[in-house]
């Protein structure tokens, strides 16, 4: 038997309030390297990815958000079977977490009530939208991605017939970057998920923003299909912000999982280049 | 190089500026996102005052992150113009003359832009710690209950924004993508950092490339966007 470890709600609110400002204050390493491509011909679009340099100094250096979007807080949870939590429960600690590090670290607050109507202010950022998977282990991995809304609505999904198979994805994939052109603040990350169901689908596409930027999928097959989806994506011209050059997208990331014989779902969930992902392990 | 315009803005100016041009906006801008723009629009349809007068203002789309204590503001960077497409027309009928935000406009919009000489404005999407620096001053004048999508009033210096739609239809977006737009058939032109010329030669499936010279061909520049990469 495994010994259990006893985790207390309170530090893990603690844990996520300090996770969301840190994402919301220091851009990550792997998109700063990103954005100091050096092949963007276009004047202009040079001196918009130059700008979001100087943007990320400032946040860093005064703590001031990134974007004024602080986002949805999305947090995933890889909670290992051993853990115990101890003081309360885990989604109201971790939904404390979240009120406390918007309110200490004056991060927009972003969510409505009754979106179809009311759409009332609830004026602490919560409900955050936390997925958990059960891991082995005795630990709790806790991961907060701040998400937008303006690179989340470019949100796509689609069932495709298996026979339209890779040819069909990209396809897809290309249009989705393309229709939405400068909507979603790009230079984007564009997350695009392969295979399961529709939710999950959509789930996987999610996650794959999460990846370091640029890291090929260890999966060869999905490596180079990342690469081609890449370079028709900045074949389009769109450029940073939309103004036209070379980077439209920073990277592109696929994850898949298997499905049904009679389907072949796939997904697109677009980062803007404010991608703010922090993750800690208790 | 950018030019330097003092709010608000008058026919003199606006007759100048064209698509593609950088500006340092200095003056006072009103900033309001969706909510205040329903709400706006319900009062002028109820033949009540807007809580400004509109005629020869500029709009900015944005809702900032709280101001910390000392501060004038938090970050304040554009959000996604469109969704403020459906108010847009009604109030450059009555005088709103500029626009700023992010993001493509409807139709309808560029049409009211040409027709009541108005001007749209990009700022840098997500840029908003970089953009709050040139906001002076910043007061919520009407409808405090909705937060950060209160109706509020910026004294803005050298406030960097770029072009997108002028008055005589010229619009950036379109313009930059056509320039820019690529057909992938050699690997000279393909740019993206993380690939081998061996992928990509060997990577290409030739209804991919239809596709992608389709695309550029409905932007309208496929020829000039090649050979202004291949030089
Ligand atoms: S898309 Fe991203 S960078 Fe752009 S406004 Fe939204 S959160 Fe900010």
């Amino acid at each position: 038997m495994g010994k259990i470890k006893e985790i207390q709600a309170a530090d893990i609110a603690q844990t996520v309030a300090r996770l969301c400002q840190e994402a919301n204050f220091f851009l990550g390493e792997d998109v700063v390297a990103a954005l100091l491509r050096p092949d963007e011909e276009s004047e202009v679009a040079r001196q918009v990815l130059d700008q979001l340099l100087e943007n990320a100094r400032i946040a860093a250096a005064e703590h001031v958000p990134l974007c004024q979007d602080c986002g949805t807080a999305v947090v995933f949870l890889d909670l290992g079977q051993e853990v115990h939590i101890s003081g309360g429960d885990l989604y109201t600690a971790v939904a404390e977490g979240v009120k406390i590090g918007y309110e200490e670290g004056y991060l927009r607050k972003s969510m409505v009530e009754q979106p179809f109507s009311a759409r009332i202010n609830t004026k602490d950022n919560t409900p955050p939208v936390i997925h958990t998977r059960i891991v082995p282990g005795e630990e709790l991995k806790i991961t907060v991605a701040p998400k937008g809304g303006g690179s989340e609505n470019m949100s796509r999904f689609t069932a495709l017939k298996p026979a339209q198979g890779r040819q069909g994805i990209i396809e897809f994939v290309v249009n989705a970057v393309d229709e939405a052109g400068s909507n979603p603040c790009p230079p984007v990350i564009v997350g695009v998920g392969i295979g399961g169901t529709a939710e999950m689908t959509m789930a996987l596409a999610k996650v794959a923003l999460l990846r370091e930027v640029g890291k090929p999928s260890p999966d060869a097959e999905v490596a180079e299909l990342e690469d081609t989806i890449l370079r028709r994506v900045n074949a389009l011209g769109i450029g940073p912000q939309g103004f036209g050059g070379r980077t439209t997208a920073l990277a592109v990331h696929v994850e898949t999982f298997p499905s049904h014989i009679a389907s072949l779902p796939v997904a697109v969930n677009l980062q803007c280049h404010a991608s703010r992902h922090r993750e800690a392990v208790l | 190089m950018a030019l330097c315009i003092r709010l608000p803005l008058h026919g003199e100016v606006i007759e100048k500026l064209r698509a593609g041009d950088q500006v340092r906006l200095n003056g006072i801008i009103y900033a309001a996102r969706d909510a205040a723009h329903k709400r706006l629009v319900e009062a002028l349809d109820r033949g009540g005052k807007p809580p400004f007068e509109i005629e020869g203002q500029t709009i900015y789309y944005m809702g900032p992150s709280p101001a910390r204590p000392g501060k004038v503001i938090g970050s304040a960077g554009p959000t996604t113009s469109g969704r403020m497409d459906a108010y847009a027309p009604r109030l450059m009928a009555i005088g709103l003359k500029g626009m700023i935000g992010k993001g493509a406009r409807s139709q309808e919009v560029k049409d009211a832009m040409r027709r009541y000489k108005a001007v749209y404005f990009a700022a840098i999407g997500g840029a908003g710690a970089l953009i709050s620096k040139s906001i002076k001053k910043a007061e919520v004048i009407a409808y405090d209950d909705l937060g950060a999508e209160a109706l509020r009033r910026l004294e803005v210096e050298d406030f960097p924004a770029t072009v997108i739609n002028d008055i005589y239809g010229g619009d950036l977006y379109e313009e930059g993508k056509a320039k820019y737009s690529i057909t992938l058939k050699s690997p000279t032109r393909v740019l993206a950092s993380r690939i081998s010329p061996e992928a990509i030669i060997s990577g290409i499936p030739a209804s991919g490339m239809r596709t992608t010279s389709m695309i550029s061909s409905a932007s309208g520049a496929s020829g000039t966007g090649s050979s202004s990469v291949a030089r």
